[in-house]
């Protein structure tokens, strides 16, 4: 709603909004850059300069003092390629599962009358405010003596009924799901599952990729949940397997901060591709409109 | 309601079983178990005895816990001070509809929060470092006065978590108030600027009052979310298991952990998850109850 007659309202200098932003636009990326150039330089290098190393090559840089050997140190000899395909595996089947339970679930609870519907709502969604860590030991308990303990099936089956998910997809049902159409394939003998897949799921389009990516990117962050679970060093996801590495390389700046590029690299990749759908679906909850 | 008829009753179920069936292992029986837990006392895996409120008697008196709570009460109110602030500021800049390369800088703004907290916290290891770290050379090159050797991470514990959520979710809640601020009628704005407010003015009796119920739920998920301070501190200081020098950095949910999984004490861990609950949730309530205050 943001007409272009009220631009003349907020006309403080442009400028200064510009230069602003430019601030606050490096001080936010500097880490980021400063990470790149570290991967690339060697540790004397490291020591000596903050960003690229000086020398006599194109504007006072030392250009031939960068290498990616780093990277292929990672790739080479460092267990990193089996991390990255586990952290592949763990965030694809992990965010397919939730997004499927999730937009399942909360057509149940949108758009079906049934005893104990709101109770059971109220009770899903209530357990947003109990604290990560409290469930952590009493379902660690659980995966043991269901012997799912260093299984991926020990993070798939908690990671897929999020009470986030489920509330963001009851959203979308009761916004984008008309009853009519419902009532109408019903009414034509459409059967039930059928009516879900064909009907109501392009329906709600938008919000499953948001929380496909949404999910995805939190999987793919998770430190925690695998430390925990998984116990087998070969079956750990990237950010537990690159921290291990900061302990074992702890002096080797330039090495830890390659592994860390590449771990960050395909989320931020995912996230400029999709970045519209990712914000959407987060302040869905929050923000009409 | 007519379409209820129209299907069995058991349909909504056939949809709802997979994620309850999840739901009930991993989140609802563990919560009901924790809340057992909380009124036992376990002495490795296998034997526990029921020791009824001794660990909430224990918890009143547990130092390290007070110790925990002064840290995380710390934490959460340079939250609130610094990124509620940072976040509205940041969105106000980007609110103009004639703004060139909005987009990038959303995305540049929002960026950090793609990032993992692990990932995070090796990169603010490295930038905190004396000397060799991006924020002491760069702060020492700007400033020559300012120590190269100021030791952010040995003994600026608080200032160092806080700089790197900071960095981490200012542009996170600007997403936020970004959808707010674009909801905010621009007749209202335009009738205000002709009755000769000024920015200041519009700002104050305007744009603050319709993103009113966005603040209220970001303050929520802030404080919500700064209380359970965990991973940042536990992974920055993973050789002291979260504790930090002189437990600097041990905040409840750490406490929480150490107790649980280090010490083995599922029971008095249980204990303090409870009471951490029921001070979010009493949190949640009173905050509800302020904002209907102030609507009506």
């Amino acid at each position: 709603m943001s007409t272009p007659d009220h631009r003349p309202l907020l006309r403080p200098s442009t400028l200064v909004i510009y230069v602003l932003l430019v601030c606050f636009g490096l001080l936010t990326l500097l880490p980021f850059l400063w990470m790149i150039c570290a991967s690339l330089k060697s540790k004397q290098d490291f020591y000596t300069s903050q960003f690229l190393p000086p020398g006599d090559g194109l504007f006072g840089v030392a250009w031939d003092h960068l290498s990616l050997a780093q990277f292929v140190r990672l790739f080479r000899e460092l267990p990193v390629p089996r991390a990255m395909l586990n952290s592949v595996f763990l965030a694809s089947v992990g965010s397919l599962l939730a997004t499927f339970f999730c937009a399942a679930g909360g057509y149940a609870l949108a758009k079906f009358k049934f005893p104990g519907r709101e109770l059971l709502t109220t009770l899903i969604l209530g357990t947003v405010v109990l604290p990560g860590a409290l469930l952590l030991s009493p379902r660690f308990e659980t995966l043991y003596h269901l012997h799912l303990v260093d299984h991926y099936l020990g993070i798939f089956l908690p990671a897929v009924a999020p009470a986030f998910g489920l509330y963001l997809f009851r959203q979308a049902m009761v916004n984008s799901v008309p009853n009519d159409i419902l009532e109408s394939a019903r009414i034509d003998g459409c059967g039930e599952v059928r009516i879900f897949f064909t009907i109501v799921l392009p329906l709600i389009r938008p919000m499953i990729s948001a929380y496909l990516i949404i999910a995805f990117i939190a999987l793919w962050n998770d430190f925690i949940t695998p430390q925990i679970i998984l116990q087998s060093p070969e079956l750990q996801p990237l950010p537990v397997a690159i921290f291990e590495l900061k302990g074992l390389y702890a002096a080797d700046y330039n090495l830890i901060m390659a592994g860390t590029l590449v771990s960050i690299a395909p989320v931020m990749f995912l996230f400029l591709l999709l970045q519209r759908e990712f914000i959407s679906g987060l302040t869905s909850g929050a923000v009409k409109g | 309601m007519k379409s209820s008829r129209l299907h069995s009753p058991w349909t909504p179920w056939l949809f709802l079983a997979p994620f309850l069936l999840s739901f009930g292992a991993f989140i609802a029986w563990p919560a009901v178990r924790s809340l057992m837990l909380a009124f036992e006392q376990t002495y490795g895996p296998k034997t526990t005895a029921f020791v009824g409120t001794a660990n909430l008697r224990f918890l009143v008196h547990d130092p390290f816990l007070w110790t925990a709570v002064g840290n995380t009460i710390v934490f959460t109110l340079a939250a609130v001070v610094l990124q509620i602030p940072a976040a509205l500021g940041l969105a106000l800049l980007l609110n103009r509809s004639d703004l060139r390369g909005r987009r990038f800088f959303r995305l540049v703004f929002f960026s950090p929060s793609i990032v993992g907290l692990a990932f995070v916290a090796i990169m603010f290891s490295f930038m905190l470092e004396k000397r060799t770290g991006l924020i002491n050379a760069s702060l020492h090159h700007l400033f020559p006065a300012w120590n190269p050797d100021f030791p952010w991470l040995d003994r600026y514990v608080m200032p160092s978590l806080i700089l790197a959520q900071l960095w981490l979710s200012a542009g996170f809640y600007m997403v936020y108030f970004l959808a707010a601020l674009q909801n905010v009628p621009g007749e209202l704005l335009d009738a205000a600027h002709i009755d000769g407010a000024g920015a200041w003015q519009r700002f104050w009796h305007v744009t603050l009052p319709e993103i009113r119920p966005v603040l209220n739920i970001i303050l929520l998920l802030v404080v919500t979310g700064s209380f359970q301070l965990f991973d940042l501190p536990y992974l920055l200081y993973n050789d002291t298991a979260g504790s930090g020098p002189d437990n600097h950095a041990l905040t409840v949910v750490t406490y929480l952990f150490q107790t649980g999984f280090r010490s083995g004490d599922l029971g008095y861990a249980s204990a303090i998850g409870w009471m951490l609950t029921l001070v979010l949730v009493g949190f949640a309530l009173i905050q509800r109850r302020l904002a209907r205050a102030e609507e009506s």
